[in-house]
Protein backbone atom coordinates (compact mmCIF):
# COMPACT_ATOMS: atom_id res chain seq x y z
CA UNK A 1 0.00 0.00 0.00
CA UNK A 2 1.41 3.36 -1.00
CA UNK A 3 1.38 6.66 0.84
CA UNK A 4 0.06 10.09 0.00
CA UNK A 5 2.42 13.08 0.00
CA UNK A 6 1.00 14.09 3.40
CA UNK A 7 1.68 10.65 4.90
CA UNK A 8 5.21 10.72 3.48
CA UNK A 9 6.10 14.10 4.95
CA UNK A 10 4.75 13.14 8.38
CA UNK A 11 6.55 9.78 8.23
CA UNK A 12 9.84 11.43 7.29
CA UNK A 13 9.56 13.82 10.25
CA UNK A 14 8.73 11.00 12.66
CA UNK A 15 11.67 8.86 11.54
CA UNK A 16 9.34 6.25 10.08
CA UNK A 17 9.21 4.47 6.72
CA UNK A 18 5.46 4.04 6.69
CA UNK A 19 2.54 5.59 8.54
CA UNK A 20 -1.18 5.00 8.25
CA UNK A 21 -4.10 7.40 8.57
CA UNK A 22 -5.30 7.54 12.17
CA UNK A 23 -1.89 6.90 13.72
CA UNK A 24 -0.67 9.38 16.32
CA UNK A 25 2.89 10.53 15.72
CA UNK A 26 5.41 12.75 17.38
CA UNK A 27 7.14 14.73 14.63
CA UNK A 28 10.10 17.06 14.30
CA UNK A 29 9.20 20.54 13.07
CA UNK A 30 10.97 22.68 10.48
CA UNK A 31 9.19 25.95 11.30
CA UNK A 32 7.05 27.19 14.21
CA UNK A 33 5.11 30.39 13.47
CA UNK A 34 3.10 32.88 15.49
CA UNK A 35 1.57 36.35 15.13
CA UNK A 36 0.68 39.27 17.38
CA UNK A 37 -2.66 37.69 18.40
CA UNK A 38 -1.49 34.13 19.02
CA UNK A 39 2.19 34.45 20.00
CA UNK A 40 1.60 36.44 23.24
CA UNK A 41 -0.56 33.55 24.54
CA UNK A 42 2.11 31.07 23.42
CA UNK A 43 4.86 33.12 25.07
CA UNK A 44 2.92 33.18 28.34
CA UNK A 45 2.58 29.36 28.18
CA UNK A 46 6.22 28.93 27.10
CA UNK A 47 7.37 30.90 30.15
CA UNK A 48 5.61 28.39 32.42
CA UNK A 49 8.22 25.87 31.25
CA UNK A 50 11.01 28.06 32.70
CA UNK A 51 13.42 27.41 29.83
CA UNK A 52 16.31 29.71 29.02
CA UNK A 53 16.23 28.93 25.30
CA UNK A 54 13.97 27.88 22.46
CA UNK A 55 14.63 24.64 20.56
CA UNK A 56 16.17 26.48 17.59
CA UNK A 57 16.14 30.24 17.20
CA UNK A 58 16.39 30.02 13.39
CA UNK A 59 13.22 27.92 13.13
CA UNK A 60 10.79 30.20 14.93
CA UNK A 61 9.06 32.95 12.98
CA UNK A 62 7.20 35.83 14.64
CA UNK A 63 5.19 38.29 12.56
CA UNK A 64 3.15 41.20 13.91
CA UNK A 65 0.50 41.38 11.18
CA UNK A 66 -3.02 41.07 12.61
CA UNK A 67 -3.48 44.28 14.60
CA UNK A 68 -0.22 45.82 13.38
CA UNK A 69 0.85 48.52 12.82
CA UNK A 70 -0.55 48.68 16.35
CA UNK A 71 -4.20 49.64 16.15
CA UNK A 72 -4.62 50.52 19.83
CA UNK A 73 -2.82 50.43 23.15
CA UNK A 74 -3.72 46.81 23.94
CA UNK A 75 -2.46 45.69 20.52
CA UNK A 76 0.71 47.68 21.09
CA UNK A 77 1.22 45.79 24.35
CA UNK A 78 0.71 42.44 22.59
CA UNK A 79 3.20 43.34 19.86
CA UNK A 80 5.64 44.44 22.55
CA UNK A 81 5.39 41.05 24.30
CA UNK A 82 6.37 39.42 21.02
CA UNK A 83 9.15 41.91 20.23
CA UNK A 84 10.64 41.57 23.73
CA UNK A 85 10.51 37.78 23.53
CA UNK A 86 12.21 37.82 20.12
CA UNK A 87 14.98 40.00 21.56
CA UNK A 88 15.40 37.99 24.75
CA UNK A 89 15.56 34.61 23.01
CA UNK A 90 17.45 35.78 19.93
CA UNK A 91 14.69 34.81 17.48
CA UNK A 92 16.21 35.54 14.08
CA UNK A 93 13.00 35.68 12.09
CA UNK A 94 11.11 38.42 13.85
CA UNK A 95 9.79 40.88 11.27
CA UNK A 96 9.38 44.45 12.49
CA UNK A 97 6.98 46.96 10.94
CA UNK A 98 8.67 48.07 7.73
CA UNK A 99 9.87 44.53 6.98
CA UNK A 100 6.81 42.59 7.97
CA UNK A 101 4.03 41.43 5.72
CA UNK A 102 0.98 39.23 6.11
CA UNK A 103 2.60 36.09 7.50
CA UNK A 104 1.39 33.66 4.84
CA UNK A 105 2.54 35.96 2.04
CA UNK A 106 5.80 36.72 3.83
CA UNK A 107 7.18 33.30 4.81
CA UNK A 108 7.19 31.77 1.30
CA UNK A 109 8.55 35.03 -0.18
CA UNK A 110 11.44 35.01 2.31
CA UNK A 111 12.23 31.36 1.57
CA UNK A 112 11.47 30.37 5.17
CA UNK A 113 9.10 27.57 4.17
CA UNK A 114 10.13 25.03 1.56
CA UNK A 115 8.92 21.86 -0.15
CA UNK A 116 8.87 18.82 2.12
CA UNK A 117 8.81 20.89 5.31
CA UNK A 118 6.64 20.16 8.32
CA UNK A 119 5.32 23.47 9.62
CA UNK A 120 2.98 24.45 12.43
CA UNK A 121 1.68 27.97 12.83
CA UNK A 122 -0.57 29.49 15.44
CA UNK A 123 -2.82 30.76 12.69
CA UNK A 124 -5.39 28.68 10.87
CA UNK A 125 -4.22 29.79 7.42
CA UNK A 126 -0.80 28.22 7.95
CA UNK A 127 -2.09 25.59 5.50
CA UNK A 128 -1.13 28.09 2.74
CA UNK A 129 2.42 26.62 2.53
CA UNK A 130 1.00 23.35 1.25
CA UNK A 131 1.14 25.12 -2.13
CA UNK A 132 4.90 24.45 -2.07
CA UNK A 133 4.50 20.73 -1.36
CA UNK A 134 5.01 21.17 2.39
CA UNK A 135 2.81 19.79 5.17
CA UNK A 136 1.66 22.92 6.99
CA UNK A 137 -1.15 23.17 9.49
CA UNK A 138 -2.70 25.64 11.89
CA UNK A 139 -2.53 25.02 15.62
CA UNK A 140 -3.33 26.96 18.77
CA UNK A 141 -0.99 28.94 20.97
CA UNK A 142 -0.25 26.12 23.42
CA UNK A 143 0.90 23.87 20.57
CA UNK A 144 3.06 26.74 19.39
CA UNK A 145 4.54 27.09 22.89
CA UNK A 146 5.34 23.37 23.09
CA UNK A 147 6.75 23.55 19.56
CA UNK A 148 9.04 26.45 20.47
CA UNK A 149 10.27 24.48 23.49
CA UNK A 150 10.74 21.03 21.99
CA UNK A 151 10.79 21.45 18.21
CA UNK A 152 8.15 18.74 18.09
CA UNK A 153 4.41 18.35 17.89
CA UNK A 154 1.94 15.47 17.88
CA UNK A 155 -0.11 14.74 14.79
CA UNK A 156 -2.86 12.35 13.88
CA UNK A 157 -2.05 11.16 10.35
CA UNK A 158 -4.97 12.43 8.28
CA UNK A 159 -6.90 10.62 5.60
CA UNK A 160 -6.65 12.36 2.23
CA UNK A 161 -9.19 13.55 -0.30
CA UNK A 162 -7.83 13.92 -3.82
CA UNK A 163 -9.26 16.76 -5.88
CA UNK A 164 -8.62 16.49 -9.61
CA UNK A 165 -9.21 19.58 -11.76
CA UNK A 166 -9.29 19.11 -15.52
CA UNK A 167 -10.40 20.98 -18.63
CA UNK A 168 -9.51 24.39 -20.02
CA UNK A 169 -9.52 27.13 -17.43
CA UNK A 170 -11.81 29.91 -18.75
CA UNK A 171 -10.68 33.53 -18.78
CA UNK A 172 -11.11 35.28 -15.40
CA UNK A 173 -11.17 32.00 -13.47
CA UNK A 174 -8.52 31.92 -10.76
CA UNK A 175 -7.38 29.70 -7.91
CA UNK A 176 -9.88 31.55 -5.73
CA UNK A 177 -12.77 30.43 -7.91
CA UNK A 178 -11.50 26.84 -7.91
CA UNK A 179 -11.23 26.68 -4.13
CA UNK A 180 -14.55 28.49 -3.50
CA UNK A 181 -16.22 26.11 -5.93
CA UNK A 182 -14.66 23.16 -4.09
CA UNK A 183 -15.75 24.42 -0.66
CA UNK A 184 -19.22 25.06 -2.06
CA UNK A 185 -19.26 21.45 -3.21
CA UNK A 186 -18.01 19.67 -0.06
CA UNK A 187 -19.08 22.17 2.62
CA UNK A 188 -17.27 23.81 5.53
CA UNK A 189 -16.65 20.49 7.24
CA UNK A 190 -16.31 18.41 4.07
CA UNK A 191 -12.63 17.81 4.74
CA UNK A 192 -12.69 17.99 8.54
CA UNK A 193 -9.49 16.49 9.93
CA UNK A 194 -8.39 15.52 6.42
CA UNK A 195 -5.70 16.38 3.96
CA UNK A 196 -6.88 18.05 0.74
CA UNK A 197 -4.61 17.13 -2.14
CA UNK A 198 -5.06 19.33 -5.21
CA UNK A 199 -4.04 17.70 -8.49
CA UNK A 200 -4.79 17.48 -12.20
CA UNK A 201 -3.80 19.28 -15.39
CA UNK A 202 -5.31 22.58 -14.24
CA UNK A 203 -3.22 22.60 -11.06
CA UNK A 204 -0.07 21.63 -12.99
CA UNK A 205 -0.48 24.79 -15.06
CA UNK A 206 -1.60 27.03 -12.22
CA UNK A 207 0.72 29.85 -11.11
CA UNK A 208 2.30 29.73 -7.68
CA UNK A 209 0.22 32.70 -6.42
CA UNK A 210 -2.99 30.93 -7.40
CA UNK A 211 -1.76 27.76 -5.72
CA UNK A 212 -1.19 29.69 -2.48
CA UNK A 213 -4.78 30.92 -2.69
CA UNK A 214 -6.08 27.38 -3.00
CA UNK A 215 -4.02 25.82 -0.22
CA UNK A 216 -4.82 28.84 1.98
CA UNK A 217 -8.51 28.04 2.06
CA UNK A 218 -8.24 24.30 2.85
CA UNK A 219 -9.11 25.21 6.44
CA UNK A 220 -12.42 26.69 5.24
CA UNK A 221 -13.48 23.14 4.33
CA UNK A 222 -12.24 21.97 7.74
CA UNK A 223 -9.05 20.53 6.21
CA UNK A 224 -5.99 19.81 8.30
CA UNK A 225 -3.83 20.79 5.36
CA UNK A 226 -4.05 21.54 1.66
CA UNK A 227 -1.21 20.30 -0.49
CA UNK A 228 0.09 20.45 -4.06
CA UNK A 229 3.10 18.41 -5.17
CA UNK A 230 6.15 20.50 -5.96
CA UNK A 231 6.95 20.78 -9.68
CA UNK A 232 8.89 23.08 -11.99
CA UNK A 233 6.63 26.03 -11.16
CA UNK A 234 7.35 25.45 -7.45
CA UNK A 235 11.09 25.07 -8.03
CA UNK A 236 11.14 28.24 -10.10
CA UNK A 237 9.67 30.05 -7.11
CA UNK A 238 11.81 28.52 -4.36
CA UNK A 239 15.22 28.12 -5.99
CA UNK A 240 16.26 31.76 -5.61
CA UNK A 241 14.80 31.96 -2.09
CA UNK A 242 15.87 28.75 -0.35
CA UNK A 243 18.83 29.04 1.98
CA UNK A 244 18.72 25.42 3.16
CA UNK A 245 18.21 22.03 1.51
CA UNK A 246 14.68 20.76 0.96
CA UNK A 247 13.03 17.54 -0.12
CA UNK A 248 10.41 16.78 -2.74
CA UNK A 249 7.72 14.24 -1.90
CA UNK A 250 5.13 12.79 -4.25
CA UNK A 251 2.10 10.63 -3.63
CA UNK A 252 2.52 6.99 -4.65
CA UNK A 253 0.49 5.63 -7.56
CA UNK A 254 -1.18 3.22 -5.13
CA UNK A 255 -1.71 5.77 -2.34
CA UNK A 256 -5.07 5.37 -0.63
CA UNK A 257 -7.62 8.20 -0.67
CA UNK A 258 -10.85 8.20 1.31
CA UNK A 259 -12.44 10.09 -1.55
CA UNK A 260 -11.60 11.35 -5.04
CA UNK A 261 -13.49 14.27 -6.53
CA UNK A 262 -13.12 15.51 -10.08
CA UNK A 263 -14.04 18.90 -11.45
CA UNK A 264 -14.32 19.91 -15.10
CA UNK A 265 -13.37 23.59 -14.93
CA UNK A 266 -14.20 24.43 -18.57
CA UNK A 267 -17.66 25.77 -17.80
CA UNK A 268 -16.84 27.30 -14.44
CA UNK A 269 -17.99 30.88 -13.79
CA UNK A 270 -16.37 33.21 -11.25
CA UNK A 271 -17.65 32.19 -7.81
CA UNK A 272 -18.97 34.39 -4.98
CA UNK A 273 -19.52 33.09 -1.44
CA UNK A 274 -22.54 34.68 0.23
CA UNK A 275 -22.86 35.39 3.96
CA UNK A 276 -22.26 33.81 6.39
CA UNK A 277 -20.23 30.74 5.41
CA UNK A 278 -17.62 30.16 2.67
CA UNK A 279 -19.72 27.18 1.48
CA UNK A 280 -22.62 29.45 0.44
CA UNK A 281 -21.26 29.80 -3.07
CA UNK A 282 -23.03 30.97 -6.19
CA UNK A 283 -21.80 31.43 -9.75
CA UNK A 284 -21.48 35.11 -10.68
CA UNK A 285 -24.55 34.85 -12.94
CA UNK A 286 -26.62 34.24 -9.79
CA UNK A 287 -24.72 36.72 -7.63
CA UNK A 288 -24.54 39.88 -9.69
CA UNK A 289 -26.32 43.00 -8.54
CA UNK A 290 -25.80 42.89 -4.76
CA UNK A 291 -25.18 46.54 -3.78
CA UNK A 292 -21.96 47.09 -1.80
CA UNK A 293 -20.47 49.61 0.62
CA UNK A 294 -16.89 48.39 0.58
CA UNK A 295 -14.47 46.32 -1.48
CA UNK A 296 -11.31 44.83 0.05
CA UNK A 297 -8.52 43.40 -2.09
CA UNK A 298 -5.69 41.73 -0.19
CA UNK A 299 -5.16 39.25 2.68
CA UNK A 300 -3.18 36.03 3.01
CA UNK A 301 -5.57 34.59 0.43
CA UNK A 302 -5.22 37.20 -2.33
CA UNK A 303 -2.58 39.80 -1.40
CA UNK A 304 0.14 38.70 -3.82
CA UNK A 305 1.51 40.43 -6.92
CA UNK A 306 -0.58 38.45 -9.39
CA UNK A 307 -3.73 39.40 -7.46
CA UNK A 308 -2.80 43.08 -7.60
CA UNK A 309 -1.91 42.79 -11.27
CA UNK A 310 -5.40 41.50 -12.07
CA UNK A 311 -7.03 44.24 -9.99
CA UNK A 312 -4.85 46.88 -11.68
CA UNK A 313 -5.76 45.51 -15.13
CA UNK A 314 -9.42 46.15 -14.39
CA UNK A 315 -9.05 49.45 -12.54
CA UNK A 316 -6.67 51.01 -15.08
CA UNK A 317 -8.21 54.16 -16.51
CA UNK A 318 -11.39 53.65 -14.49
CA UNK A 319 -12.76 55.06 -11.25
CA UNK A 320 -14.19 53.10 -8.38
CA UNK A 321 -17.87 53.82 -7.78
CA UNK A 322 -18.19 57.04 -5.73
CA UNK A 323 -20.21 55.33 -3.01
CA UNK A 324 -17.76 52.46 -2.55
CA UNK A 325 -14.80 52.45 -0.19
CA UNK A 326 -12.13 50.40 -1.98
CA UNK A 327 -9.23 49.28 0.17
CA UNK A 328 -6.24 47.49 -1.31
CA UNK A 329 -3.65 45.84 0.94
CA UNK A 330 -0.47 44.45 -0.64
CA UNK A 331 0.56 41.31 1.27
CA UNK A 332 4.18 42.26 1.93
CA UNK A 333 6.57 45.17 1.54
CA UNK A 334 8.12 43.42 -1.45
CA UNK A 335 4.71 42.98 -3.10
CA UNK A 336 4.00 46.66 -2.35
CA UNK A 337 7.30 47.75 -3.91
CA UNK A 338 6.83 45.59 -6.97
CA UNK A 339 3.28 46.91 -7.39
CA UNK A 340 4.66 50.42 -7.08
CA UNK A 341 7.36 49.81 -9.69
CA UNK A 342 4.91 48.20 -12.09
CA UNK A 343 2.56 51.16 -11.80
CA UNK A 344 -0.28 49.31 -10.07
CA UNK A 345 -0.28 51.56 -7.01
CA UNK A 346 -0.65 54.63 -9.24
CA UNK A 347 -3.56 52.96 -11.02
CA UNK A 348 -5.24 52.18 -7.68
CA UNK A 349 -4.85 55.70 -6.33
CA UNK A 350 -5.99 57.31 -9.58
CA UNK A 351 -9.02 55.01 -9.51
CA UNK A 352 -9.90 56.33 -6.07
CA UNK A 353 -8.87 53.31 -4.01
CA UNK A 354 -7.03 53.49 -0.70
CA UNK A 355 -3.76 51.55 -0.52
CA UNK A 356 -2.61 50.32 2.88
CA UNK A 357 0.61 49.05 4.37
CA UNK A 358 0.51 45.23 4.71
CA UNK A 359 -1.80 44.03 7.50
CA UNK A 360 -4.50 41.41 8.08
CA UNK A 361 -6.55 44.42 9.23
CA UNK A 362 -10.09 44.32 7.88
CA UNK A 363 -10.14 40.58 7.04
CA UNK A 364 -10.79 39.70 10.68
CA UNK A 365 -12.49 42.93 11.66
CA UNK A 366 -9.33 44.29 13.25
CA UNK A 367 -8.82 47.71 11.70
CA UNK A 368 -8.37 49.51 8.34
CA UNK A 369 -11.92 49.06 7.09
CA UNK A 370 -14.46 47.93 9.69
CA UNK A 371 -18.11 47.66 8.63
CA UNK A 372 -21.03 49.47 10.27
CA UNK A 373 -24.38 47.84 11.01
CA UNK A 374 -26.10 46.70 7.85
CA UNK A 375 -23.14 47.37 5.54
CA UNK A 376 -22.01 44.93 2.86
CA UNK A 377 -18.48 44.25 1.70
CA UNK A 378 -17.05 42.16 -1.11
CA UNK A 379 -13.61 40.91 -0.13
CA UNK A 380 -10.89 38.71 -1.58
CA UNK A 381 -10.38 37.36 1.94
CA UNK A 382 -11.21 33.87 3.21
CA UNK A 383 -14.07 34.05 5.73
CA UNK A 384 -17.50 35.62 5.77
CA UNK A 385 -18.71 34.57 9.21
CA UNK A 386 -21.17 36.72 11.18
CA UNK A 387 -19.36 39.89 12.29
CA UNK A 388 -16.11 38.88 10.61
CA UNK A 389 -15.38 42.36 9.22
CA UNK A 390 -17.12 44.43 11.86
CA UNK A 391 -20.67 44.83 13.11
CA UNK A 392 -22.49 41.53 13.77
CA UNK A 393 -25.20 42.74 11.38
CA UNK A 394 -22.81 43.52 8.53
CA UNK A 395 -22.23 41.14 5.62
CA UNK A 396 -19.15 39.84 3.82
CA UNK A 397 -19.12 38.30 0.34
CA UNK A 398 -16.01 36.49 -0.91
CA UNK A 399 -14.59 36.53 -4.43
CA UNK A 400 -11.51 36.66 -6.62
CA UNK A 401 -9.58 39.91 -7.16
CA UNK A 402 -11.07 40.19 -10.67
CA UNK A 403 -14.65 40.14 -9.42
CA UNK A 404 -13.74 42.44 -6.52
CA UNK A 405 -12.13 45.05 -8.81
CA UNK A 406 -15.02 44.96 -11.30
CA UNK A 407 -17.50 45.26 -8.44
CA UNK A 408 -15.63 48.25 -7.01
CA UNK A 409 -16.13 50.04 -10.34
CA UNK A 410 -19.83 49.24 -10.59
CA UNK A 411 -20.72 49.55 -6.90
CA UNK A 412 -22.38 46.16 -6.91
CA UNK A 413 -21.29 42.56 -7.45
CA UNK A 414 -20.26 42.45 -11.10
CA UNK A 415 -18.63 39.98 -13.48
CA UNK A 416 -15.14 41.07 -14.62
CA UNK A 417 -16.16 41.13 -18.30
CA UNK A 418 -18.86 43.71 -17.62
CA UNK A 419 -16.60 46.69 -16.98
CA UNK B 1 -15.14 13.47 37.35
CA UNK B 2 -18.94 13.66 37.41
CA UNK B 3 -20.76 16.99 37.30
CA UNK B 4 -24.01 18.46 36.08
CA UNK B 5 -25.07 21.77 34.60
CA UNK B 6 -27.71 23.65 32.70
CA UNK B 7 -27.58 23.52 28.90
CA UNK B 8 -27.13 26.37 26.43
CA UNK B 9 -27.92 25.02 23.00
CA UNK B 10 -26.29 26.20 19.76
CA UNK B 11 -26.61 25.22 16.10
CA UNK B 12 -24.18 23.96 13.45
CA UNK B 13 -20.86 25.50 12.35
CA UNK B 14 -20.46 27.84 15.34
CA UNK B 15 -17.21 29.52 14.32
CA UNK B 16 -14.49 30.98 16.50
CA UNK B 17 -15.51 34.51 15.51
CA UNK B 18 -18.90 33.76 17.08
CA UNK B 19 -17.27 32.26 20.18
CA UNK B 20 -15.00 35.27 20.62
CA UNK B 21 -15.09 38.03 18.01
CA UNK B 22 -11.71 39.23 16.74
CA UNK B 23 -12.42 42.75 18.00
CA UNK B 24 -11.61 41.43 21.49
CA UNK B 25 -8.40 39.62 20.58
CA UNK B 26 -6.18 42.47 21.70
CA UNK B 27 -6.10 40.75 25.09
CA UNK B 28 -5.93 37.16 26.33
CA UNK B 29 -7.21 37.78 29.85
CA UNK B 30 -9.75 34.94 30.44
CA UNK B 31 -12.12 37.16 32.49
CA UNK B 32 -12.21 39.85 29.84
CA UNK B 33 -12.69 37.32 27.03
CA UNK B 34 -15.46 35.63 29.06
CA UNK B 35 -17.41 38.91 29.09
CA UNK B 36 -17.78 38.58 25.28
CA UNK B 37 -18.04 34.80 25.01
CA UNK B 38 -20.55 33.66 22.31
CA UNK B 39 -21.62 37.29 21.96
CA UNK B 40 -22.18 37.25 18.19
CA UNK B 41 -24.15 33.98 18.38
CA UNK B 42 -26.26 35.02 21.40
CA UNK B 43 -25.76 38.57 22.74
CA UNK B 44 -27.39 37.56 26.07
CA UNK B 45 -25.03 34.65 26.67
CA UNK B 46 -22.33 36.42 28.73
CA UNK B 47 -24.93 37.79 31.16
CA UNK B 48 -26.99 34.62 31.57
CA UNK B 49 -24.26 31.96 31.77
CA UNK B 50 -23.70 30.47 35.23
CA UNK B 51 -20.59 28.63 36.48
CA UNK B 52 -20.84 24.93 35.60
CA UNK B 53 -23.24 25.42 32.67
CA UNK B 54 -22.80 23.21 29.62
CA UNK B 55 -22.74 24.14 25.92
CA UNK B 56 -24.41 21.67 23.56
CA UNK B 57 -24.00 22.28 19.83
CA UNK B 58 -24.51 20.69 16.45
CA UNK B 59 -21.72 19.78 13.99
CA UNK B 60 -18.35 21.44 13.40
CA UNK B 61 -18.25 23.50 16.62
CA UNK B 62 -15.27 25.88 16.71
CA UNK B 63 -14.60 26.07 12.98
CA UNK B 64 -12.51 28.88 11.56
CA UNK B 65 -9.59 30.54 13.26
CA UNK B 66 -6.91 28.87 15.39
CA UNK B 67 -7.39 31.42 18.18
CA UNK B 68 -6.96 29.72 21.52
CA UNK B 69 -8.89 32.70 22.87
CA UNK B 70 -12.04 30.74 21.91
CA UNK B 71 -11.64 27.86 24.40
CA UNK B 72 -10.05 30.32 26.87
CA UNK B 73 -13.21 32.47 26.68
CA UNK B 74 -15.45 29.43 27.23
CA UNK B 75 -13.30 28.23 30.12
CA UNK B 76 -13.19 31.78 31.46
CA UNK B 77 -17.01 31.85 31.45
CA UNK B 78 -16.81 28.77 33.76
CA UNK B 79 -18.53 26.47 31.26
CA UNK B 80 -17.85 22.97 32.56
CA UNK B 81 -17.93 21.17 29.24
CA UNK B 82 -18.89 21.39 25.56
CA UNK B 83 -20.87 18.58 23.93
CA UNK B 84 -21.19 18.63 20.13
CA UNK B 85 -21.94 16.38 17.18
CA UNK B 86 -18.43 17.16 15.98
CA UNK B 87 -15.65 19.67 16.55
CA UNK B 88 -13.39 21.52 14.11
CA UNK B 89 -9.91 20.09 14.49
CA UNK B 90 -7.86 23.08 15.70
CA UNK B 91 -10.51 23.93 18.28
CA UNK B 92 -10.61 20.28 19.42
CA UNK B 93 -6.84 20.25 19.80
CA UNK B 94 -6.83 23.56 21.65
CA UNK B 95 -9.40 22.29 24.15
CA UNK B 96 -7.26 19.25 24.96
CA UNK B 97 -4.17 21.42 25.22
CA UNK B 98 -5.72 23.87 27.71
CA UNK B 99 -7.85 21.33 29.58
CA UNK B 100 -11.37 22.39 28.55
CA UNK B 101 -13.50 19.21 28.63
CA UNK B 102 -15.23 18.41 25.33
CA UNK B 103 -17.35 15.45 24.33
CA UNK B 104 -18.29 14.31 20.84
CA UNK B 105 -21.74 12.71 20.81
CA UNK B 106 -24.27 13.04 17.98
CA UNK B 107 -27.22 11.50 19.83
CA UNK B 108 -26.79 13.76 22.86
CA UNK B 109 -26.30 16.85 20.70
CA UNK B 110 -29.48 16.01 18.84
CA UNK B 111 -31.77 15.23 21.76
CA UNK B 112 -30.69 17.58 24.52
CA UNK B 113 -32.61 20.85 24.59
CA UNK B 114 -31.98 24.40 25.75
CA UNK B 115 -32.36 24.64 29.52
CA UNK B 116 -32.05 20.89 30.19
CA UNK B 117 -30.04 19.78 33.21
CA UNK B 118 -27.35 17.36 32.05
CA UNK B 119 -24.95 15.13 33.98
CA UNK B 120 -21.55 14.26 32.50
CA UNK B 121 -19.02 11.63 33.54
CA UNK B 122 -15.75 12.68 31.92
CA UNK B 123 -13.98 9.38 32.63
CA UNK B 124 -16.57 7.13 31.01
CA UNK B 125 -17.98 9.66 28.54
CA UNK B 126 -21.50 8.95 29.82
CA UNK B 127 -23.98 11.82 29.39
CA UNK B 128 -27.38 11.77 31.17
CA UNK B 129 -30.21 14.18 30.45
CA UNK B 130 -31.67 14.63 33.94
CA UNK B 131 -34.97 15.94 32.52
CA UNK B 132 -35.69 12.88 30.39
CA UNK B 133 -33.32 10.37 32.11
CA UNK B 134 -32.00 9.48 28.66
CA UNK B 135 -28.36 8.30 28.53
CA UNK B 136 -25.79 8.81 25.81
CA UNK B 137 -22.24 7.58 25.26
CA UNK B 138 -19.61 9.99 23.91
CA UNK B 139 -16.71 8.84 21.72
CA UNK B 140 -13.78 8.10 24.08
CA UNK B 141 -10.46 9.97 23.69
CA UNK B 142 -7.36 8.14 22.47
CA UNK B 143 -5.05 7.27 25.42
CA UNK B 144 -2.46 9.81 24.40
CA UNK B 145 -4.93 12.71 24.49
CA UNK B 146 -6.37 11.43 27.74
CA UNK B 147 -2.85 11.59 29.21
CA UNK B 148 -2.51 15.25 28.16
CA UNK B 149 -5.86 16.06 29.73
CA UNK B 150 -5.02 14.14 32.89
CA UNK B 151 -1.92 16.30 33.27
CA UNK B 152 -4.09 19.42 32.97
CA UNK B 153 -2.93 20.38 29.49
CA UNK B 154 -0.03 20.15 27.04
CA UNK B 155 2.41 22.43 28.88
CA UNK B 156 2.26 20.31 32.04
CA UNK B 157 2.60 17.21 29.87
CA UNK B 158 5.71 18.60 28.14
CA UNK B 159 7.22 19.74 31.45
CA UNK B 160 6.82 16.32 33.04
CA UNK B 161 8.25 14.51 30.04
Amino acid sequence: MGMTISQKILAAHAGRDFVEPGELLNCKLDIVLGNDVTAPVAISEFKRLELDKVFDRDKIVLVPDHFAPNKDIKSAEQCKIMRDFAGQYGIKNYFEIGQMGIEHCLLPEQGLVLPGDLIIGADSHTCTYGALGAFATGVGSTDMAAGMATGEAWFKVPESIKFIYYGKLPEWISGKDLILHTIGDIGVEGARYMSMEFTGEVIKNLSIDNRFTMANMAIEAGGKNGIIEADDITLDYVKSRARRPFAIFRSDQDAVYCEIREYDVSKLEPVVAFPHLPENTRPISQAAGVALDQVVIGSCTNGRIEDLKIAAGILKGRKVHPEIRTIILPGTQQVYLEALRKGYIEIFIEAGAAVSTPTCGPCLGGHMGILAKGEKALATTNRNFVGRMGHPESEVYLSSPAVAAASAVKGKITAPWEV
Amino acid sequence: MVFSGKVHKFGADIDTDAIIPARYLNTFDPRELARHCMEDADPEFPSKVQPGDIIVADKNFGCGSSREHAPIAIKGASISCVIAKSFARIFYRNCINIGLPILECSAAAEAIEEGDEVQVDLETGKIVNLRTSEEYQAIPFPDFMQQIMDKGGLINYVRDK
